[in-house]
């Protein structure tokens, strides 16, 4: 080992380090730590470095980048050095973070008040009203207890003298917590003596007050109170902390349409039914949170909670319009607001900052700007923070001007030196770090979590921590002075109470993508079959086949496989068409556009998923990547599509746990096939009795039923048994028959267990039907009469396959009622 | 005192494509109480009958009706109906009101000064909003009107005259969704637009002007009758000159609103205040068909025989 890992650390004496003080010594509560480091063997250090990698590996922890090419997600970034922070420095700086937040709600409460602070002068209008932040919708809103902030976080920065300054203030939604959480599972578990013998603070029992203090606040009208936590979904940067969050607190992770407002109530949508949400802990952003009463554009909000918000209905954690203090302009107006909301002096400096819509100010800031960083004082501007001294000619001049353009939007901030901590890279380095740390509100006053994320800068002499631009983070270790007793939220181990999977909550989003995952993956296959039937038909000469293809060409129009083309055109125009209802996926009911249709309901419901089920969907896509020109290269392509069908079907049965969910799934397939049968033979039943034998052919390959057909007749088709074989004949995975028994048996099933009224009125009618129908009719010469009413059957099927997909939407989806007028079903 | 009297109707017919199942509507189509404005009654017919409605105001002040549908319906109709009574006041001398700047002085933060109601609701109505710009191209184009010393609202008036007159009517070159920049560039636009451009150059030279929504008055062509239905939603724009208050111009027809307008509600902008705002679950093809009628009560009877007519047979039109 190379003596001195801390004595070869280059920590620079004239910046502040964390870890050593100016004379190089190892400060007191890093001491034990230090020591610890020093005495550890490189292969130890080695190893526990690939430990905490792996770690983040198997657990999965990713932030997403917006701008990153190599698509979303990306690992986060750990470093294993914990950052230190003695108790008694703690002490203090935890009160003022406590104060800060108590401050910062206070200002809320008056901004969508009274707004005394407007009227007395010590906050500028243009930082309110100016702001986008600022959610007129929101005045005179009253949440329960008071809370406009439930979540806090002020990002630290210690100053050269070691005395800490926020930097930045969070007040929409804070994120970090449970990335500290996660950082700390894995810290703690690469350095447990260390852990162990540093008394270091757990941070479980911050999360249990935070439970404890969403159930207490929550407007719970005896209920017991049901927490929610909303997120904008997968593609948000943060996804993977949500997510975290939501298993390790016991929240169902929701996106805005799982929820809805009836009766200024917000409803989770769940297969069981509606259940009340009493609060909400909010990782949107209000803009997007209403679409009725924000932004109108949202597809992520949910409409009408602000109504249920002013009926006092829900807490939202945070209140709209919390991020309007969330600039640092409001910095220089604190104390005074400080001393007159609490009356109490602002008990940590932010840093210094000059507001430049106040004159002196910007005054001030244009002699002053090489030791000054300038920040948009509004956030919605998006503006990167740039450095004074870094401006030069043309771009200082243009920065000038858009300064005295608009100074109001404008503000500027010492440029601070950050303090440095050692991080490993096979050896120590010096970095710039801050921290992030977390309150939340217990109702009248704030608790601190006593640990904190620690930010770190990305490269040596770099003074701008931001996780989007890759920055590291760190475990913050704050020390007790005596042993701790831990806890964690996270059980040890699954007792026989855990086994079962909390059924009650699914939300009727996953049902209503699987619903519909099967009714694509239904409509693909078939509308494959009915090309593949159609294609070699449509290069024949055969004066008969000919004849037959009007009927296919017929029947592939009336089910939207093709668009209005003109029978009689010439064969190359058919079979163009028919490559384009196969292969161009801007045609409505193609092939190729219901299987875009397939891929994104299957793409909601991925973690349902297996990886075999998932490869057999990726198969299928590649059709639409497919150069086809000819015939035979678009059959084969057919061919490969059914595959991959045929293993979808398979699955379905035989891949997935048959849960409430899967059971839609099924639903899905089998309304859609119900529906696509019926039309399908309703065109031969409706075909002139000369023509209607010779389209038998492709009508039983058309519904896969030929290969049967054959095995048990071996001769020409023949209308009696057909038609037995297709619609009646309660064996054939492929009669209407069939699709009827299997509905009314999942429906019932679905039914009892979601504790929903079975649909009887709406299917055993048609079953009585199929069953009492009269086959022999069929044996007389003339048997038009009998075709008549099995047309008006297959009809009914039709219908009733729309009437039960819309029951399941409304009863089980959307959770609305039925119209006043009931369509007829019969 | 002149004393007069409108009744306004207010039809909104949505048709749509498919059934809608959850619908929910806002709407603004209640006039606000005010000096030298009172309505003498109103009511809003909604077919199909809404599960829930619910009447609050908004952050401006303004009456607001929500309502929500459950279940599905492939028309929505709505109807407003007002009868509403102006009254004259003087006109402020506009020559009389302080310089401009003093005024802009006045509305600029000044740490610790306090500020009464008026100014504080007035600084609300000072900062850039979703369809008002904040910028020098504004600033530049209000510059002409607002020469050193000029009185607050003779700039106002001044610049309400010029957007008339170099500003063409044309609701073909504009939507909702164009930007105030373009129809400071292209010159053309509807009462909308020229609200927002207005509202633009006040708030770029640092003065406090609001949207407003309403009606006006219009007068059949020579000869012809008044029609029903002939009318449109308005929209002119309000200043704050303190001492007087707020003060309205219409710049699309360059005066000053005295017994012609009749006011719903104001706010930042449009969307502040747009007459329906609505979310749908299904549908599709949504645009809805509106028709409005603003008649003086001595022409009431001539107009409506058929005034007593049920909505049914309006739907099936």
């Amino acid at each position: 080992m190379p003596a001195g890992l801390i004595e070869s650390y280059p920590f620079s004496a004239n910046r502040y380090d964390e870890m050593l003080s100016s004379r190089g010594e190892a400060r007191e509560h890093w001491a034990p730590f230090a020591e610890r480091l020093e005495n550890f063997p490189d292969e130890a250090l080695i190893r526990r470095a690939e430990f905490v990698r792996n770690s983040i590996e198997s657990d999965g922890v990713s932030y997403n980048v917006y701008a990153d090419p190599k698509g979303t997600k990306r690992p986060w970034e750990l470093d294993m050095l914990p950052l230190i922070v003695g108790s008694e420095e703690w002490a203090t700086l935890s009160a003022s973070i406590s104060q800060r937040a108590r401050l910062m709600n206070a200002i809320l409460a008056d901004l969508y008040g009274p707004q005394t602070l407007l009227s007395e002068g010590l906050i500028p209008p243009a930082l309110v009203f100016g702001q986008h932040g600022f959610k007129w919708p929101a005045r005179g809103v009253q949440p329960p207890g008071n809370v406009w902030l439930f979540s806090y976080a002020a990002d630290l920065a210690r100053a050269p003298d070691g005395r800490w300054w926020v930097i930045a203030d969070r007040t929409q939604g804070p994120s970090g917590a449970g990335y500290a959480l996660q950082n700390r599972i894995i810290v703690s578990r690469a350095f447990p003596d260390a852990f162990r013998e540093l008394h270091v603070n757990p941070l479980a029992s911050y999360f249990r007050s935070m439970q404890d203090s969403l159930a207490r606040l929550a407007p719970a009208d005896g209920d017991v109170p049901l927490t929610v936590l909303l997120t904008p979904g997968p593609y948000n940067e943060t996804y993977f902390e949500h997510a975290f969050l939501a298993r390790y607190l016991g929240f169902p992770l929701v996106e805005g349409q799982d929820l809805t407002v009836r009766d200024n109530t917000v409803f989770l949508k769940t297969l069981r039914g509606l259940r009340r949400v009493h609060t909400i802990l909010r990782r949107l952003d209000d803009d997007f949170c209403d679409p009725l009463e924000l932004r109108a554009d949202s597809a992520l909000g949910i409409p009408g909670l602000l109504g249920a918000i002013r009926a006092g209905r829900v807490l939202m954690a945070n209140a709209l319009g919390s991020g309007v203090l969330e600039s640092g302009a409001l910095f220089g107006f604190l104390p005074a607001i400080c001393q007159r909301l609490l009356g109490e002096p602002l008990a940590m400096p932010s840093v210094a900052s000059w507001w430049c819509g106040e004159a002196p100010a910007l005054e001030y800031v244009l002699e002053h700007l090489d030791e000054l960083v300038i920040k948009p004082a509004f956030p919605s501007m998006r503006m990167e923070a740039v450095f004074g001294h870094e401006l030069k000619g043309d771009s200082r001049r243009r920065m000038i001007e858009r300064i005295l353009a608009q100074p109001h939007a404008y503000v500027a901030q010492e440029w601070v030196r950050l303090s440095q901590a050692p991080v490993w890279n096979r050896r120590l380095l010096p970095r710039s770090v801050g921290i992030r740390v977390f309150a939340s509100a217990t109702g009248d006053d704030y608790t601190v979590m006593p640990g904190a994320l620690g930010r770190v800068a990305p490269r040596a002499g770099m003074e701008v921590i931001s996780m989007q631009r890759g920055g590291l983070s760190k475990d913050t270790w704050i020390r007790a002075d005596a042993p701790v007793v831990r806890t964690s939220l996270l059980k040890r181990r699954l007792g026989v109470i855990d086994l079962v999977c909390g059924g009650a909550d699914i939300p009727s989003r996953l049902g209503e993508n699987l619903f519909w995952m099967g009714r694509y993956a239904e409509r693909v296959e078939a509308s494959a079959r009915l090309i593949r039937a159609a294609l070699p038909r449509a290069s024949s000469t055969d004066a008969d086949t000919v004849q037959s293809l009007a009927g296919l060409l017929e029947a592939a129009r009336g089910l939207g496989v093709l668009g209005d083309i003109d029978a009689d055109d010439r064969p190359e125009n058919i079979e163009a068409e028919l490559i384009a209802a196969l292969l161009d996926d801007k045609q409505p009911g193609s092939v190729a556009s219901n299987l875009r249709a397939l891929s994104f309901s299957a793409s909601q419901v991925r973690e349902r998923l297996s990886s075999d089920n998932w490869h057999a969907l990726n198969r299928l896509e590649q059709l639409l990547s497919e150069q086809v020109t000819s015939t035979d290269q678009a059959l084969s392509a057919i061919d490969r599509v059914m595959q991959s069908c045929i293993s979808l079907a398979g699955f379905a049965m035989d891949d997935m746990t048959r849960d409430e969910g899967w059971r839609f799934l099924i639903l899905g397939r089998r309304i859609e096939r119900l529906e696509g049968l019926a039309g399908l033979i309703s065109v031969p039943m409706s075909a002139e009795p000369e023509v209607r034998e010779r389209m038998f052919e492709w009508l039983l390959e058309a519904v896969n039923s030929i290969v049967t057909y054959r095995a048990r007749y071996r001769r020409v088709p023949e209308l009696l048994p057909v038609l037995h074989l297709i619609v009646f004949d309660r064996t054939n995975p492929h009669s209407v028959g069939f699709q009827v028994d299997v509905l009314q048996k999942y429906l019932a099933r679905s039914s009892r267990e979601l504790g929903h009224p079975y649909p009887s009125l709406m299917i055993d009618p048609l079953a009585r039907r199929l069953e009492n129908f009269d086959l022999t009719r069929f044996e007389a010469e003339d048997c038009e009469l009998a075709l008549g009413t099995l047309r008006t059957l297959l009809a009914e099927s039709m219908s009733v396959a729309q009437n039960l997909s819309d029951e399941v939407h409304r009863r089980y989806f959307t959770h609305t009622l039925r119209p006043m007028q009931l369509r007829r079903v019969a | 005192m002149t004393i007069v009297r409108y009744h306004i109707r207010h039809d909104t017919l949505y048709r749509y494509d498919q059934p809608v199942g959850e619908s929910r509507q806002m709407l603004r189509l209640t006039p606000r109480e005010l000096p030298g404005q009172h309505c003498v009654s109103h009511r809003i017919e909604i077919v199909p009958e809404p599960q829930r409605i619910e009447d609050f105001a908004d952050g401006f002040g303004n009456p607001v009706r929500s309502m929500h549908f459950e279940r599905d319906h492939d028309t929505l109709f709505i109807r407003a109906e007002s009868w509403v009574e102006l009254e004259s006041k003087p006109l402020p001398d506009l020559a009389a009101s302080p310089a401009w700047e003093s005024v802009r002085d006045q509305l600029a933060y000044r740490a610790g000064r306090f500020l009464d109601a008026a100014m504080l609701e007035a600084c609300g109505y000072l900062f850039e909003s979703a369809h008002v710009r904040v910028k020098r191209d504004f600033a530049d184009f209000a510059a002409t009107d607002f020469p050193a010393g000029v009185p607050l609202l003779v700039g106002v008036d001044r610049l309400m005259r010029r957007i008339f007159h170099e500003f063409t009517f044309d609701p073909e070159a504009t939507d909702i969704s164009t930007p105030v920049t373009e129809v400071l560039e292209n010159r053309r636009g509807v009462c909308q637009d020229f609200a927002h451009l207005m509202l633009s150059c006040l708030r770029s030279i640092g003065l406090a002007a609001r949207y407003v929504s309403g009606y006006i008055l219009t007068r059949p062509p020579a000869g012809k009758p008044r029609l029903i239905g002939a009318d449109a939603t308005h929209a002119w724009v309000s200043v704050f000159c303190p001492g007087v208050g707020w003060v309205d111009f219409d710049p699309t027809n360059a005066l000053l609103p005295a017994l012609e307008h009749v006011t719903i509600g104001w706010g930042r902008d449009f969307a502040d205040v747009s007459p329906l705002r609505g979310v749908i679950l299904g549908g599709g093809g949504h645009e809805p068909e509106i028709a409005v009628t603003m008649v003086p009560e001595d022409e009431f009877e001539s107009l409506y025989t058929d005034a007593d007519a049920p909505v049914a047979s309006l739907l099936q039109v």
